[in-house]
């Protein structure tokens, strides 16, 4: 098995909310795979535990072989397992270029600011470079939380929900930089996603949640197409895709 | 064995006055998200108000036994006056701001109010001994006590009483708990948050006001007398957790006992030992004994 | 390598100091030597609050590094300035070592208070140690310097002039800190730890070296006040004291390694001017000045000397 990230029996539960029932789940290295499932189906909850952020009641999660259950977010992403955000975790009062300065610097890069202007470069972040990044629109604000996550090289990285709150004629925008910036760099990318156009669109595999299960694991127009998915993910009377 | 019994009704007298000021600025905390400097300003102006109060009442010929309740007027006038003053004059153009923000505010109003306090009634003592003296003492054992410090106790916890019940029991009470738990979707519910902050931080004056106004007979009412309360009152605070009125009661027992027995068996460590319950507390249970759980960030 | 203007700031100041130290009258010299001490507690006040934290209680530190530096006179008979300095700023860093370790792990009101409560338990022990003088305190008397005796009047003149070469030393340090990776680092942790965290850096061990830093800083500024005033007692570590720091550093900001010296200075003005003609309204008009700062200018007064307003 060439399984980059494996998750084995994954518990979570909230009190009388279950999170994560029994989840199973293995990724090859360099696939593209989407994560969908309506709010509070546990697709936030698997990468927060995935992550480190959160603790899973039972089971494990193992990268390259490793166990990643117990360690911290900051150790799990020096192995090579980096994030974007729901909400945008940036550096609110300092510019973009300071952002990736920071991010640059914790990545101990050998030429901070030359890697910086490379990112601003392929992230089309040039114009954008001085201005507060709490001041950004939130397409700009996207990019740059996800360019940070790639600051370090990562060799898993996972998205949550990097179109949500962006303009409609944007986020197919937004996905091309990002999944540029991806390509050729051997890197197994994770996103969750509520729109099934940028699903269908970027993801070469699709796994679906719900009630902290996964209901659904193949190729985007099985999954999608699926009467479990549709009832419990998508909405059973979905309008043709323009 | 009545040693004992002293140094331990001595905590519970201590303790009743700290609660008196833990329980004002615990609600203030709680509700409006405050650490309110300021509660040392209002405590010095009770002290002051009922000596003086009191003084005009003696000094128009009036009965001894009178001077409790100018005590008790000193402390709803302060509270009432004050109150509205800080919130609606100062508070309600800083919200929003900072928690550390206010909190240095709220320094700037005490620094403020401290001069104000030597401008009004000068730089000397003030003394207003009759409420202290009139119930005369008792005895534990061999040690004779004031009868006044278990009129303290009694109006500690007839007031902590008072606030429970019209905080768990009352309608108004579950508004304001509310609020405590969460701002906005309480105004989002309909709730006059402007109103509930406004009652809160009058209530909680009107508290501080109270603990000066009955300390006043105690001692000498001078200036800064309400320095020290501030930060031991603070300590007691976060040591029951900010915005529990009954982390405010267990606290106040705490550093009270604690501090008691330290005045009795290690003098030089008084200020030490109070500091350092509160360090210990805070190392135990980082967010103090009674603190409410927070919801995940991302 | 071109100075950049703060540096050129740094040493134009500190020449016009050390002019002082010479040849200005010795109330002045006094006046300065105290702004200078209290600045560079500021300043070490200023790194916490760039990562984002109020210490409440630097009083701790300036006060264990007034009390170590008088000690080693009292105690030691040694009446060395120079020792004083070193041991004012050792002692106060190795405190703050062993109590980083736990105060690293707070935040807001939490750290503010936690700090607050230990300068109290410091100044709880001073107060009723009457081997210390008590609320008294005591003298101390410096005699020489680096070995070198002084004598007749210009000890106070030579130890101010060290201060200055020191303080502005350390200010200059502060400010390539600043202008480096672990000062956008820091202010990074003051928007948003969990990022930083997330991009892979320790946020509690850049908080524990701050906070160490800035403890050293108070030190040594208490070893400065001491030697300025002759003079320590429990006050140094009183509350009162420590908020007092915080008001200057608002008062000048976060801006610039001057602005802590520039504010301090004013402050130490002011006092001075409101203690001869208008003690009763001192405080008063602190609140006032505070509030002023806290509502129109909120970058303190350094805002007034940058040109181009810019995120910090």
């Amino acid at each position: 098995m060439s399984a980059v990230l494996a998750a084995d029996g994954l518990q979570k539960n909230f009190g009388a909310v279950t999170a994560a029932a029994g989840v199973n789940l293995a990724f090859e290295r360099e696939s593209i795979v989407s994560l969908i499932g309506a709010n509070g189906a546990g697709k936030t909850t698997f990468l927060n535990m995935v992550t480190g952020y959160l603790k899973p009641d039972r089971g494990s999660i193992r990268f390259e072989g490793r166990e990643l259950t117990g360690l911290s977010p900051r150790e799990i992403t020096a192995l090579g397992i980096c994030r974007s955000f729901q909400i945008p975790q940036l550096f609110q009062s300092l510019s973009v270029r300071e952002n990736l300065l920071v991010a640059e610097g914790i990545a101990h890069a050998e030429r901070i600011e030359e890697a910086t202007d490379a990112v601003l470069g392929r992230f089309g972040l040039g114009a954008y470079a001085a201005q507060a990044a709490g001041l950004l629109p939130e397409g700009v604000r996207k990019l740059l939380d996800v360019a940070m996550a790639l600051v370090a090289k990562p060799k898993v990285l996972l998205l949550d929900e990097p179109t949500s709150g962006v303009a409609a004629d944007e986020k197919f925008g937004i996905m091309d930089l990002v999944m540029g910036a991806v390509r050729g760099e051997g890197i197994t990318v994770l996103f969750v996603e509520h729109d099934m156009d940028i699903v269908s669109r970027y993801a070469s595999r699709v796994v679906a949640f719900y009630d902290g299960r996964v209901i659904a694991d193949g190729e985007p127009r099985a999954v999608l197409g699926a009467d479990e998915v549709r009832r419990y993910v998508i909405g059973e009377n979905t309008h043709a895709a323009h | 064995m009545s040693n004992l019994a002293g140094v331990v009704f001595d905590g519970v007298v201590y303790s009743s006055w700290l609660f008196l000021m833990a329980a004002g600025l615990t609600l203030i905390y709680g509700v409006m998200r405050i650490l309110n400097i300021a509660h040392g300003s209002l405590y010095a102006l009770g002290a002051y108000t009922a000596a003086t109060l009191a003084g005009a009442w003696l000094a128009a010929g009036q009965a001894a036994v009178g001077t409790y309740a100018m005590l008790a007027v000193a402390a709803l006038l302060v509270g009432l006056v004050m109150g509205p003053l800080l919130e609606r004059g100062l508070l309600k153009w800083m919200y929003g701001k900072d928690e550390i923000v206010l909190l240095l505010i709220t320094y700037a109003a005490f620094l403020v109010l401290e001069d104000v306090i030597k401008l009004l009634w000068g730089v000397e003592s003030k003394m207003i001994a009759e409420p202290y003296a009139l119930p005369g003492n008792f005895q534990i054992g061999t040690l004779a006590y004031p009868v006044y410090n278990l009129i303290l106790i009694a109006v500690a916890i007839f007031t902590g009483l008072a606030l429970a019940w019209a905080l768990y029991r009352t309608q108004r009470g579950k508004l304001l708990l509310a609020v405590i738990h969460d701002r906005e979707i309480s105004a989002a519910m309909g709730i006059n948050v402007d109103r509930v902050y406004l009652v809160t931080f009058t209530v909680g004056s009107m508290l501080a006001a109270l603990g000066g106004a009955l300390t006043a007979p105690a001692i000498a009412v001078s200036p800064g007398i309400g320095v020290e309360v501030i930060v031991l009152s603070f300590a007691v605070v976060v040591v029951g957790g900010l915005g529990s009125l009954g982390g405010a009661a267990l606290g106040a027992l705490m550093v009270g006992i604690v501090r008691s027995f330290a005045v009795r068996y290690w003098p030089e460590a008084e200020l030490f030992t109070i500091y350092f319950v509160m360090a210990i507390v805070l190392i135990v249970r980082p967010k103090g004994l009674f603190s409410a759980p927070e919801a995940r960030k991302i | 390598m071109t100075a950049d203007r703060t540096e050129v700031g740094l040493a134009i100041v500190s020449l016009v100091l050390l002019a002082a130290a010479a040849f200005a009258p010795q109330w002045l010299v006094f006046l300065l030597a105290l702004a200078l001490a209290k600045g560079v507690v500021v300043l070490g006040l200023v790194l916490l609050m760039r990562t984002g934290l109020v210490s409440f209680g630097q009083g701790l530190y300036f006060g264990l590094g007034a009390y170590a530096a008088a000690l080693l006179a009292h105690w030691g008979q040694i009446g060395d300035a120079a020792l004083m300095i070193v041991a004012g700023t050792l002692g106060a860093a190795a405190l703050a070592a062993i109590l980083g370790l736990l105060l690293a792990r707070y935040r807001e009101i939490f750290f503010a208070m936690l700090s607050l409560a230990f300068s109290m338990i410091l100044y709880g022990l001073l107060v009723k140690s009457s081997a210390l003088g008590s609320t008294d305190g005591f003298n101390l008397h410096a005699k020489s310097f680096a070995g070198l005796a002084l004598s007749g009047g210009v000890e106070r003149r030579v130890f101010f002039a060290t201060s200055v070469v020191l303080a502005f030393l350390v200010a200059w340090l502060v400010h390539r800190f600043f202008s480096s990776h672990w000062g956008r680092l820091s202010a990074a942790i003051r928007d948003n730890e969990l990022r930083v965290e997330y991009l892979g850096a320790s946020v509690y061990r850049v908080v524990y070296i701050n906070y160490v830093a800035a403890g050293a800083l108070a030190g040594m500024g208490g070893a400065f006040a001491a030697l300025a005033v002759g003079h320590v007692d429990p006050e140094t570590a009183y509350w009162t004291t420590s908020g007092e720091f915080v008001f200057v550093a608002i008062l000048g900001g976060t801006g610039n390694v001057l602005a802590p010296f520039l504010s301090a200075a004013i402050f130490e003005a002011l006092r001075t001017v409101a203690n001869q003609y208008a003690p009763n309204v001192w405080q008063m008009s602190l609140g006032l000045a505070m509030l002023a700062i806290i509502m129109f200018l909120p970058g303190g007064l350094w805002t007034l000397v940058r040109r181009r307003g810019r995120p910090a």
